[in-house]
């Protein structure tokens, strides 16, 4: 697993997941692909299929429906495949914890490799996690 | 970076997803459209229930992301309601002021989407770029981008410092230039006339049918706005009006959003200059809510944003009641999209201006044989490829 | 422009009116049987043009109430139809077949408070997912 972990060098792709989230998280994740931030010369690019991601990019709280999708979606998704829990919903759920309607948070369902909090966390602070978690796994 | 693709929708082959929308096609024809909600749902109104009112105010803030201090001024509007309490007036401009920041970033949020969606990725970047001074100035004076926790009954939780005034004028009077650019950029370019005009048209009868509200009711020559008919806030006490326009397709839509961005600017303008010469309290320092029950609106940058609350004179809700826009609007689809091409349908699903996320859960089913065809970003695909085909065929 | 909204009501359905509390020029609760709310939303729909901008269900523990809220938008008056339905047998005569705009509502009413809506042209689950059991309300006090 680490030999593989380690040959996430050059680009890294990431998969955009929102799973019952209010969109912030999303928009500002969205954001990062914007000129001002830019995650591109990162080497981070946003892809549109989970088989060719790397790293899934998970917000929100997760209910019942997106669960499903969810458990899908992970199965699918080649590994080694790291989990980003971005934003306090998908960290711990939040103010949603008590809810009828929730499945979450992420770890509850698949692992999660790193946690970015924030309500919702900065393009910065994002773009910051994932170099941090990829640069983590570099070293092995 | 035009060779970006945005995931607006993950790639699922598989059959049994639960898609937000689901359209019956035969042949290059939509036939119908089913729209499945559940996705989203978090029991926010349940959960309020176990909430003090200041909480709740937190809580509903996180209804939607985008619209976000919308949910807020409804329910302080509720609460005010409901306890007959009076607000001071240099909390009313400060409300109004983020609340039409608000919408400006929303609506340029809008605009970069939809550029996306038919192919014109630098509507989408300039959108998001200009988007950018609006955030910083929401991080400048409430100490976040998103989420702004302004709100608090009977008032504004931060004043707005004097010497900040000059600076959110600047920012505000600064985006004249990127409107008229914008205005020039859809409204006066022929592709984009051929795009959306006379696509996804709503009758006037079929918003009041479905409820519809917000700028997708105005595209329709329905001159509904909360602001203007149950005034609220500094609406009253600053000059503006409400955009309309009649044909009520997806580029009447554009055009509302647009214009109404013009006036997003004059709105803080007068404030900010309200705010320079009213001074004393931002805070009523409510103590308690009485029993009874209120009902406040706010006009959020999709429209209108209904709560109702019921007290029994404890610090928590009977029953907190929240109705987004989007939950009339989202409906009105199965008249707009219903007999369009499957190339528009992205655009017309995005004209109402929906949660983003609904958007991209859109799958493609034909009628006769029950097969999915499409997905979301197949979708997407085709509205760009449509653009692409009008523009080279070089249109005088 | 409110007391003509309010006049117009009272003199249409005087002697189906329970009840009228004006808790301000622009918000006016008036209570209904339920077996009239129909012909009232109706006439309001259709004859005042009033706009339904919701319907809110409350369990109250000893019924079930709705309010079914209208705006008239000209004035900024908002109508509130209020009624109570038997809360262990609650049903009530769906609005949908006339105004739109109450399909969904009067749907997440049904699964998240147990209300019948008798002729609704689509009463199946809105929000909760289809595993959630049947006969589990949430917004219910039990």
């Amino acid at each position: 697993m680490n030999l593989k972990l380690k040959a996430l060098t050059k680009s890294i792709w990431v998969f955009h997941f929102a799973a019952a989230s209010c969109n912030n998280c999303d928009i500002e994740i969205l954001d990062a692909l914007t000129p001002k931030f830019d995650l591109e010369r990162f080497g981070i690019l946003l892809v549109g299929s989970i088989r060719h991601s790397d790293v899934i990019l998970a917000t929100g709280a997760i209910s019942h429906k997106a669960a499903v999708r969810l458990k899908r979606l992970y199965e699918q998704a080649p590994k080694p495949c790291l989990v980003i829990a971005v934003g306090c919903c998908a960290c711990s759920m939040c103010i949603f914890r008590d809810s009828y309607n929730m499945a979450g948070p992420f770890d509850r369902l698949v692992p999660v490799h790193a946690y970015i909090p924030g309500c919702p966390p900065k393009p910065e602070a994002i773009i910051m996690g994932v170099v941090k978690l990829v640069k983590a796994l570099k070293k092995g | 970076m035009a060779k970006t693709i945005i995931p607006v929708g993950p790639y699922h082959p598989l059959q049994e997803e639960p898609e937000f929308f689901k359209l019956l096609v035969e042949g290059e024809k939509v036939v119908d459209v089913e729209i499945e909600l559940g996705y989203n749902h978090r029991g926010i109104e349940k959960i309020a229930e176990s909430k003090s009112y200041d909480q709740v105010i937190f809580l509903v803030e996180r209804v939607c992301g985008i619209c976000s201090t919308s949910h807020p001024i409804a329910s302080v509007n509720a609460l005010e309601d409901l306890g007959d309490i009076k607000v001071p007036e240099r909390a009313l401009y400060i409300r109004s002021i983020i609340g039409e920041l608000e919408r400006l970033h929303s609506h340029l949020l809008w605009l970069g989407l939809a550029g996306h969606f038919i192919g014109y990725n630098t509507v989408w970047m300039w959108a998001w770029r200009y988007r950018e001074p609006v955030l910083d100035i929401f991080e400048k004076i409430t100490g976040n981008r998103q989420h702004y926790a302004m709100m608090k009954v009977g008032g504004v939780r931060r004043d707005i410092e004097s010497d900040d005034i000059p600076e959110i004028w600047k920012m505000a009077d600064g985006l004249l230039p990127v409107l008229d650019m914008f205005r020039g950029a859809v409204m006066d370019d022929p592709v984009i006339h051929a795009r959306l005009k006379g696509v996804g048209i709503l009758t006037k009868e079929d918003v009041f049918a479905y409820g519809a509200v917000g700028p997708t009711a105005r595209a329709s020559g329905i001159a509904i706005d909360v602001r203007k008919d149950d005034p609220y806030a500094a609406y009253p006490l600053v000059d503006w009006q409400v955009i309309t326009q009649e044909e009520g397709d997806v580029f009447a839509k554009a055009v509302v959003r647009i214009l109404e961005m013009y006036e997003s600017v004059k709105i803080i303008k007068g404030c900010l200059d309200k705010l320079k010469v009213v001074g004393g309290e931002i805070d009523a320092k409510v103590k308690e809510i009485p029993p009874g029950e209120g009902i406040g609106r706010h006009e959020a940058p999709r429209g209108e944003v209904f709560h109702y609350v019921r007290s029994d004179g404890s610090n928590r809700p009977v029953r907190y009641k929240i109705r987004a826009p989007s939950y009339m609007n989202v409906p009105t689809n199965q008249k707009s999209v219903v007999g369009g091409t499957v190339s528009d349908a992205t655009i017309t699903l995005a004209a109402v201006d929906p949660c983003y996320c609904c958007t991209e859960r859109v799958s493609v089913v034909d009628k006769k044989t029950g097969k999915k065809r499409l997905t979301g970003q197949d979708l997407i695909k085709l509205s760009q490829e449509k653009t692409f085909r009008l523009r080279s065929r070089g249109l005088e | 422009m409110a007391e003509e909204i309010l006049a117009r009501i009272k003199d249409k359905f005087s002697t189906r009116i329970l009840k009228v509390f004006e808790k301000s020029p622009h918000r006016i609760y008036i209570d209904f049987d339920s077996k009239d709310i129909p012909k009232v939303a109706n006439f309001i729909f259709r004859e005042m043009r009033g706009r339904l901008s919701t319907v809110t269900g409350i369990d109250t523990r000893r019924n079930i109430e709705l309010l079914y809220h209208f705006s008239f938008d000209s004035s900024g008056t908002i109508v509130s139809l209020r009624t109570l339905i038997d809360r262990d047998n609650p049903e009530i005569e769906s609005v949908t077949p006339v105004i739109k705009g109450a399909e969904w509502i009067e749907r997440e009413i049904h699964e998240l408070l147990g209300v019948d809506f008798i002729n609704h042209p689509n009463l199946k689950r809105l929000l909760l997912f289809e595993d959630w059991p049947e006969g589990k309300y949430p917004l219910r006090r039990e």
